[in-house]
């Protein structure tokens, strides 16, 4: 019987987890919530006008996403690249993908099990976030009620569910990076190059977002879909920049990925 | 003999990058049960050609059939029975030895996982299976390329520079491994540089220089189209030089270790004698050489007899 992407998958979460780099992303990203949280308790000010930052020193359930709005201005990215960059140019570069292309896996369930682990560590990445950014900040400031963005008041264990809602949709435009990320791993096959080109990638839509002031423009740019989750936090939710940001964040994710996929069928494995 | 009995036939090679000409127009045929040498010099397109081969490389024309299948069109299924690797056969460095070839073993799938200690015992690496492969030297690695080949339970093998970085000792263990790995019927397709291994091991051999393939065939018939040559020593070699580079049919003389050296057929041989006689020159020794394949490689691939070597010739 040949493998499976399923196959692929799971080998390629193995040799993840074989690896330091895997935990030192996932160990800073875990850290991040928790330096906040220490920061705050040696100030009295805060990030207050954030969202969701008015409910910091009241409630730990809104320390998460207020950590996040943080992170998604470059570092969420960063880590991101760091693995979808390095995902298929580091085994050109170390000379495997020749080997693992002369088995008996297609070239296709070979990338296909790639970008699907590399959008697994982005999801664990944000799990890694909200699970110490939780109990940290429930450990600081407690589990109690938030004020949403439209001044309503939820009950900690609604806003805490809540919560997981909006790192889902957080997470969507980050596996658009990432789907970058395996693109331009795949076609300059230069992990350096890879990681390099994502943050710039993500820099300039932030750029043309912060500079062109088109009112359409952010609707349909990937960096902006990062703040889509505020609607969940909203009474009643607003729906529609988050069900753009998930059709947006799929058009940003499938062009690079049918691009890779393309480009990896085809193109030819020399040099060590 | 039905394509599908023919391990590899290969027609019209053609690789170029940019204006460099790689590969030019190359044919093989493999027959089943052979250890084929592919021999040229450090550049001359034997990893590029054996790319093709595993379908890593796509040929700009030409085309190639592994048992009949075509590893352009048809992957995996065109390499089923098919293991081997180019150039330096690479690792995970963060896992074990066998990590290594269970992950290679699940991408191979039917049964592969079954074959890893066989594998592992035959190329000696049993006892060091369970270390890192970041702590292997170069030679066990080259060995571990070799059991993850095997995983893959070929009918062909391709090896490139298969002795590469082992020491005499596993130079040796290597080509006892490859020649035992032909007695049960394997064939194989090995690329070297090292003249002594592929007439050790090697039952046909192809040359390729600067893209093309330069000879077929053989490693008999490739000492048998040799141009006979002599050595002749006489009380006064250098009147005896010049004798015979006046004499018909003589060719290439030159001198060595004090010896008049030259290529000919028979007759000429017998007319230089007696033109050696007639000039008063005493013949103390005149001895056919056969062919070394050093020497044909160098003709071969330089088209020069012996200028220096090119590598270290075991």
């Amino acid at each position: 019987m040949r493998p499976t992407t399923l196959t692929v998958y799971r080998w390629e979460l193995r040799k993840l987890l074989s690896q330091k780099r895997t935990y030192i992303g996932l160990g800073a990203a875990a850290l991040l919530p928790v330096i906040f949280v220490s920061v705050m308790a040696f100030q009295t000010g805060g990030p207050y006008d954030a969202p969701l930052g008015h409910n910091l020193r009241h409630t730990g359930i809104a320390l998460t996403l207020v950590v996040l709005t943080f992170a998604s201005r470059f570092g969420a990215q960063l880590v991101t690249a760091l693995v979808a960059g390095g995902i298929v140019a580091n085994e050109d570069s170390t000379g495997t993908l020749k080997m693992i292309l002369t088995r008996s896996a297609r070239r296709a369930q070979i990338l296909g099990g790639k970008t699907l682990a590399a959008f697994t560590y982005v999801v664990a990445l944000l799990l890694a976030i909200v699970a110490t950014g939780m109990i940290s900040g429930v450990a600081a400031w407690g589990f109690n009620p938030v004020v949403d963005l439209s001044g309503t008041t939820l009950a900690a264990a609604h806003a805490f569910g809540l919560s997981f809602a909006a790192l889902a949709f957080y997470g969507v435009p980050l596996l658009a990076i990432a789907a970058f990320g395996v693109f331009l791993s795949v076609v300059t096959r230069n992990s350096a190059a890879a990681i390099v080109g994502t943050l710039v990638y993500e820099l300039f839509m932030e750029a043309i977002v912060g500079l062109v002031h088109l009112k359409w423009l952010p609707h349909w740019v990937l960096s902006a879909q990062f703040d889509a989750w505020h609607g969940i936090f909203q009474t009643p939710t607003v729906w529609s920049p988050i069900v753009r940001s998930i059709w947006v964040s799929a058009i940003y994710a499938a062009v690079p990925l049918a691009l890779a996929f393309w480009f990896f069928l085809r193109r030819d494995v020399a040099g060590d | 003999m039905n394509e599908n009995d023919v391990p590899v036939r290969a027609r019209g090679l053609v690789k170029r990058y940019g204006r460099i000409l790689a590969v030019d127009h190359v044919d093989l045929e493999v027959p089943a049960g052979a250890v084929y040498g592919f021999l040229g010099p450090n550049g001359a397109g034997k990893t590029t050609a054996m790319r093709m081969l595993l379908g890593l490389l796509r040929p700009d024309e030409g085309e190639v059939r592994l048992f009949g299948r075509d590893p352009q069109h048809e992957l995996p299924a065109a390499l089923d029975g098919v293991g081997g690797f180019v150039e330096t056969p690479h690792f995970y460095p963060y896992l074990s030895g066998r990590k290594n070839l269970e992950l290679f073993a699940a991408l191979d799938g039917d049964g592969a996982r079954a074959r890893i200690e066989p594998a592992l015992e035959l190329v000696g690496l049993e006892d060091r299976s369970r270390d890192r492969v970041g702590g292997y030297s170069q030679g066990m690695r080259q060995r571990l390329g070799l059991a993850v080949s095997l995983l893959r339970d070929p009918r062909l093998l391709i090896l490139d520079e298969p002795t590469n970085g082992l020491d005499p000792g596993g130079i040796r263990d290597m080509r006892a491994l490859i020649r035992d790995l032909a007695a049960r019927g394997m064939t194989i397709f090995l690329s070297s540089h090292l003249l002594a291994e592929v007439e050790e091991v090697c039952t046909r051999v192809a040359v390729i220089r600067s893209g093309r393939v330069v000879y077929e065939g053989t490693l008999a018939e490739l000492h048998a189209s040799a141009s006979p040559r002599y050595r002749l020593r006489t009380n006064d070699q250098l009147r005896a030089r010049t004798v015979a580079a006046r004499a018909a049919g003589v060719r290439d003389v030159g001198e060595e270790d004090g010896h008049v050296v030259f290529t000919a057929d028979e007759p000429a041989v017998l007319g230089l004698s007696k033109a050696l006689a007639a000039a008063g020159i005493g013949i103390a020794a005149l001895v056919p050489e056969r062919a070394t394949l050093e020497r044909l490689f160098f003709e071969l691939t330089e088209g020069v007899e012996e200028p220096h070597r090119l590598e270290a010739v075991s």
